[in-house]
C-alpha cells in the first residue's frame, strides 16, 4: 500500500504561544500552533496580507493536548476524524486530547461543511500541523538531553529517544517548545502507514457518550438567561406578503408577549428569511398556541402559480427538447439516423426535502456592537458575514457559536433561519430563540429539484450501442441566486450526467430549461440523485432491451480501463482531474466488488431480485447490489444491500461504513416514498405523515459495506452512497416483477404481481 | 397544579400551562433538555420518554392529562451513564448526528425492559415509532441484541 502524499510542500506553520490565540480555549502557558492551508497557492495569497492560521493545536504544561475542529458535525464524524489525524502525526494519546469546537472565522480557513470535502481538502494540512508540533518537541527534548533530534520520535504521549530508552511527558516540554521556531517545510518527517496508530484504524467518536446521555448540545439546546422564545408564521407561497392579519386572538393566549412583522423576501432569495408574524413569548408552547390563533390574510404574489402536476408535465417535455448542449462527442444525429433500432425512455423525480431530525433553529442575543449566535449551522461565516451586513457590525463583532448539528444534509448551509433570530432578538431587545415547527420545515425547505430525464440509444445491426442521447432538465440552484437563470449549472450537469462514463462512439449531453419557484437547494448528493437514477435505470433498460445480464452489460459499456477524458464542462467537484482523475479501473473495480460479495446471479424466487448500480460522485465511487422482496399484492422490502466503496484513503473505516450504511437508508427513502409537491404555490406536504422516510422496518435489513484497502488520495464520503441506491433498488424491482420503474416515489406505484 | 414524579423527583408544576405538553415542559421549564422535539404530532419519536414505565411520545402528551404519573426521561435512565444500552450503543458506534438517539434509546429500554431475548421482529415493532434520518437502523438493531445479551 502506498501512502498518501502531502502535496505541495507545506507551509506557514506558526507558533503562536505568546499571540492570545484561542482565547479562553486553551488555559495559559500552552504551547500552540496555527497552521495555514497548504495545498494551493491561490488560497495561500489571502494567508500572507496576515498570519490566518486554520487549524490550531495546542498542548497545556498538563499535557492535555486540545485540537481544534473547525468543520461543523452533523453525524459524518469530522469533529472526531480530523483531530484524531493531527493527534496521530504529533503522537498523543486520544484519551488525552479534548475538542474544541471553532466559531465562524475566516482565520480558519473555510467552514462551508458540505461537498463531502473535509477529510479531502484538510487531511493534509491537519498531517502537517501534528508533524510540526511532533518537531518541536522532539528538538525540545534533544535540546534536554543533548541528543540530535533526528534521533528522536513521539510515541503515547511521550518524547522517545530509542537507543537510550529516554522518555519526556509532552508536557513537560510545553515551556521549551514555545519558546522554538516551527520546523521549514524540507524538515518534517510525516509517519508511514505502519505508524499509524489511529488514521485508517479509527477511535470511538468524540460526542458519543454525550449522545448516549442526552447532555449532548445541539442548536435547539441553546439558551439564555432571560431569553424568549419564537415561533413564525412564513408565508406560505414564496415571496408572498402579509396582506393583513389580526392577532388579538394570539396576543391573549398565557405567555404570548408581542407578534412581529418580519419583511417578506424578495427574489434572488438566496440565503434571506422569509418573512411573515413571528409570535414572541415565554415558552415554546405559549408561541406555538399563539400562532394557531393567529388570523392572517396572504398576499401570495406569482409564485401562486406554481402547481407540480403542471411544472412536472412541462418539464418533460423540456427535458425532450433538450437545447442548451453541454458535451457533444462524435455524431449523435448520422448515428441515430443510421440505427437499426433506438431505446428510449423518461424518467421523473420529484422535489424533496432534507427533513433532518433537528429542525432549523437558532438562539441570538444583539447588542449595538455585538451579535452573539448558537446556531447548529453548516456554514458559521456565511451567517456572519449576512449577520455583520445586517446590523453594520464587523465581522469581529459578529460570533456564531457552531452547535451539533441534529442531521445536516444541506439544508443547513443556509443562514435564514440564525438571520431570522437575530433580528428578532435585536427588536425585542433580549435574547430570542426561533425554533422551527416540522411542518415550517416541510413546507419552507431549500428543495432538492424536481427532475426530468430524455435518454435515447442509438443500436446498429449488430445491437452495439452507437450512440447516446442524454437530456435533463431541473430548476437550477442557480435560481435562488439567480431569478432569471433557465439551465443548470456547469457543477449540477457533471454530478453524474455530463460525466457519463460509457464507451460509446457518439455522446451528446444537452440541457433543458427550467424556472425556480421555491428554494432550490441542495440535498445530500445534489444533483447526483436524479442523474444517477436516470443513467443506472436506462442502462439497465438497455440490457434488458439488448438481452444481457444487467451487471454484464454494465461492465461491457465502461469499455477499457482508461482515465475518462472530460473537457472545460466538467469541473471535477473541484478538484484538478490529474489529481482525482476519473479512472475506469476504480469504477469497474468497486462493480465487480459488490457483485462478487453480493453473490450476483444467485437464484432468488419469483418476486425476489437483484439490481446493480454503480456511481462516481464527490471523487469516490459507489456501486450497489439492492435485493428486494415483492409479494404477490405489491409489498416491498429490502432484505439486503450490499455496497462497494472506493473513497481513496478511509482515514476513518468505521465511519466511513456508517455514512454508507446511512446512504443506503437515505437512498431508500428516496426510492421508497420521498416526495413533495405544490398546489397553487403551496407544499401540500408538511410532517412525517405525508412526508415519509424511512423506518426500521422499511429500510435496507441488512446493509454491508465493502471497502476498498486504498492508500490514494481520499475522496468524499458522506454523499457518494446516496446515487446509486435508488436505482439498485428500481433495477431489483424490475428482476423481480418485470416492472419498470420510470418515475419515483415507489409509492406511486402498484407492484402487485402475479 | 399538576404533580409529576420526573426522575425519581417530585415536581409540583404550578406555574405552567396545564395544556403544555410534557415535552416542553421538560425542556423549557426544566431544562432537561436530552428530550428532543422532532415532529410535534408523535409521528418520529424523538421525544420518547417513560410513562409509568411505557416508552411514550411526549410531544402530545399535555400535563394535564397524566397528573401523578411518573416519567423518566434519559437523564434518568441510569445512575452511572451505564445502562446496557448506552455502552452498546457507544460500542457499536450507534450515532451519527445523535439527535434521535435518546428517543430511540428510551423505546429500546421500554423493550428490554419487557422482553430479555427480543427478535429481530420485536425490535422491529418496538421501534417502528422512532425515525433516524441518518439512517442507523441497522447498528440500532445489532447494539439492542447486544444489551439483552449483556443483561441476560
Amino acid at each position: 500500500m502506498t501512502t498518501t502524499s502531502i502535496d505541495p510542500a507545506p507551509q506557514g506553520v506558526m507558533n503562536v504561544s505568546r499571540r492570545g490565540f484561542l482565547g479562553g480555549l486553551v488555559g495559559a502557558g500552552s504551547f500552540v500552533l496555527g497552521a495555514s492551508w497548504p495545498l494551493a497557492s491561490a488560497r495561500a495569497a489571502s494567508v500572507n496580507e496576515a498570519f490566518a492560521p486554520n487549524v490550531f493545536l495546542a498542548i497545556a504544561p498538563s499535557g492535555v493536548v486540545t485540537i481544534i475542529a473547525h468543520r461543523s458535525e452533523m453525524g459524518t464524524g469530522i469533529r472526531t476524524s480530523l483531530p484524531m489525524v493531527v493527534a496521530d502525526e504529533l503522537g498523543a494519546l486520544w484519551e488525552r486530547v479534548t475538542i474544541e469546537q471553532a466559531p465562524g472565522d475566516r482565520s480558519f480557513g473555510s467552514q462551508n461543511t458540505d461537498g463531502s470535502r473535509s477529510i479531502r481538502r484538510f487531511y493534509d494540512v491537519m498531517r502537517v500541523a501534528g508533524a510540526s508540533a511532533r518537531n518541536m518537541l522532539e528538538r525540545a527534548a534533544a535540546a534536554r538531553w543533548n541528543v540530535a533530534h533526528t534521533e528522536c520520535t513521539t510515541r503515547g504521549h511521550e518524547v522517545v529517544h530509542e537507543s537510550t530508552n529516554r522518555t519526556l511527558p509532552f508536557g513537560d516540554l510545553v515551556a521549551d517548545a514555545i519558546a522554538l521556531d516551527p520546523p521549514a517545510a524540507e524538515d518534517l518527517r510525516y509517519r508511514t502507514r505502519s505508524e499509524l496508530n489511529y488514521v485508517g484504524k479509527g477511535v470511538p467518536i468524540t460526542d458519543g457518550q454525550d449522545i448516549v446521555t442526552g447532555r449532548a448540545t445541539f442548536g435547539i439546546d441553546a439558551t439564555l438567561p432571560g431569553m424568549k422564545y419564537a415561533s413564525i408564521e412564513r408565508p406560505p407561497v414564496l415571496g408572498g406578503t402579509v396582506r393583513a392579519y389580526d392577532a388579538t386572538a394570539t396576543l391573549a393566549v398565557p405567555g404570548v408577549e408581542r407578534v412581529i412583522e418580519l419583511s417578506s423576501s424578495t427574489a434572488p432569495h438566496a440565503f434571506k428569511p422569509l418573512g411573515g408574524l413571528a409570535v414572541i413569548g415565554t415558552s415554546t408552547w405559549a408561541t406555538l398556541r399563539g400562532r394557531q390563533a393567529l388570523e392572517v390574510e396572504w398576499d401570495d404574489g406569482a409564485n401562486a402559480s406554481y402547481s407540480s402536476e403542471t411544472y412536472d408535465a412541462a418539464l418533460l417535455a423540456s427535458a425532450q427538447a433538450g437545447g442548451r448542449v453541454v458535451r457533444d462527442e462524435g455524431d449523435v444525429d448520422a448515428a441515430f439516423a443510421d440505427a437499426t433500432r433506438t431505446v428510449e425512455a423518461n424518467y421523473e423525480l420529484p422535489l424533496l426535502s432534507h427533513a433532518p431530525m433537528e429542525p432549523p433553529c437558532a438562539l441570538a442575543r444583539v447588542t449595538d456592537d455585538l451579535c452573539e449566535v448558537w446556531a447548529p449551522t453548516q456554514n458559521p461565516q456565511t451567517a456572519q458575514d449576512m449577520l455583520a451586513g445586517e446590523f453594520g457590525l464587523s465581522r469581529d463583532q459578529v460570533v456564531v457559536h457552531v452547535t451539533l448539528l441534529g442531521g445536516g444534509f444541506g439544508r443547513k448551509s443556509k443562514a435564514d433561519f440564525v438571520v431570522e433570530a437575530a433580528r428578532l432578538a435585536r427588536e425585542v431587545g433580549a435574547p430570542v430563540k426561533v425554533t422551527w415547527t416540522r411542518e415550517d420545515d416541510v413546507r419552507h425547505d431549500y428543495y432538492h429539484a424536481v427532475s426530468a430525464l430524455s435518454m435515447k440509444a442509438a443500436l446498429n445491426g449488430d445491437d452495439d450501442v452507437t450512440a447516446l442521447r442524454m437530456s435533463t432538465a431541473f430548476p437550477s440552484i442557480s435560481t435562488t441566486f439567480d431569478p432569471t437563470a433557465r439551465h443548470g449549472s456547469d457543477g449540477e450537469l457533471g454530478q453524474g450526467f455530463s460525466d457519463v462514463p460509457f464507451a460509446v462512439p457518439n455522446i451528446r449531453v444537452e440541457n433543458g430549461e427550467a424556472r425556480g419557484h421555491v428554494r432550490i437547494g441542495w440535498l445530500r448528493s445534489v444533483a447526483n440523485i436524479y442523474h444517477a437514477f436516470g443513467v443506472s435505470t436506462f442502462v439497465d433498460e438497455l440490457a434488458a432491451a439488448r438481452g444481457r445480464d444487467p451487471f454484464e452489460h454494465w461492465l461491457s459499456m465502461l469499455g477499457t480501463d482508461r482515465d475518462l477524458a472530460l473537457g472545460d464542462f466538467y469541473s471535477n467537484y473541484g478538484e484538478p482531474l490529474e489529481r482525482y482523475p476519473y479512472d475506469i479501473k476504480r469504477l469497474r473495480a468497486v462493480g465487480q466488488l459488490a457483485a462478487d460479495r453480493a453473490e450476483w446471479g444467485r437464484d432468488l424466487p419469483r418476486g425476489r431480485g437483484l439490481g446493480f448500480a454503480a456511481h462516481r460522485s464527490f471523487l469516490a465511487s459507489v456501486a450497489v447490489v439492492a435485493e428486494v422482496d415483492v409479494t404477490q399484492d405489491g409489498q416491498l422490502t429490502i432484505p439486503r444491500i450490499d455496497m462497494a466503496v472506493d473513497c481513496g484513503l478511509a482515514v476513518h473505516p468505521d465511519r466511513v461504513r456508517s455514512q454508507m450504511e446511512g446512504a443506503a437508508v437515505f437512498g431508500a427513502g428516496v426510492a421508497l416514498a420521498g416526495e413533495i409537491t405544490a398546489k397553487d404555490g403551496r407544499i401540500e406536504q408538511s410532517n412525517f405523515h405525508d412526508y415519509k422516510i424511512p423506518r426500521i422496518y422499511e429500510a435496507p435489513q441488512d446493509v454491508r459495506v465493502h471497502l476498498v484497502e486504498s492508500g490514494e488520495l481520499p475522496g468524499g464520503v458522506g454523499e457518494p452512497g446516496v446515487p446509486p441506491i435508488a436505482p439498485a433498488i428500481c433495477n431489483a424491482v424490475f428482476a423481480a416483477t418485470g416492472k419498470r420503474i420510470r418515475r419515483l416515489p415507489l409509492a406511486r406505484h402498484d407492484l402487485s404481481w402475479s | 397544579m399538576v404533580t409529576l414524579r420526573i426522575n425519581g423527583d417530585e415536581m409540583s408544576l404550578d406555574d405552567v400551562d396545564p395544556t403544555t405538553p410534557l415535552l416542553w415542559v421538560l425542556r423549557d421549564h426544566l431544562g432537561l433538555t436530552g428530550t428532543k422535539f422532532g415532529c410535534g404530532m408523535g409521528q418520529c419519536g424523538s421525544c420518547t420518554i417513560h410513562l409509568d414505565g411505557r416508552a411514550t411520545r411526549c410531544c402530545v402528551l399535555p400535563i394535564r392529562d397524566i397528573d401523578g404519573m411518573s416519567v423518566t426521561t434519559i437523564e434518568g435512565l441510569s445512575e452511572d451513564d451505564d445502562h446496557p444500552l448506552q455502552e452498546a450503543w457507544v460500542e457499536a458506534g450507534v450515532p451519527q448526528c445523535g439527535y434521535c438517539q435518546v428517543g430511540q434509546l428510551m423505546s429500546a429500554a421500554a423493550l428490554l425492559a419487557d422482553n430479555d431475548e427480543p427478535s429481530d421482529d420485536d425490535i422491529d415493532r418496538a421501534m417502528s415509532g422512532n425515525l433516524c434520518r441518518c439512517g442507523t437502523y441497522t447498528r440500532i438493531r445489532s447494539a439492542i441484541h447486544a444489551a439483552a445479551r449483556a443483561m441476560r
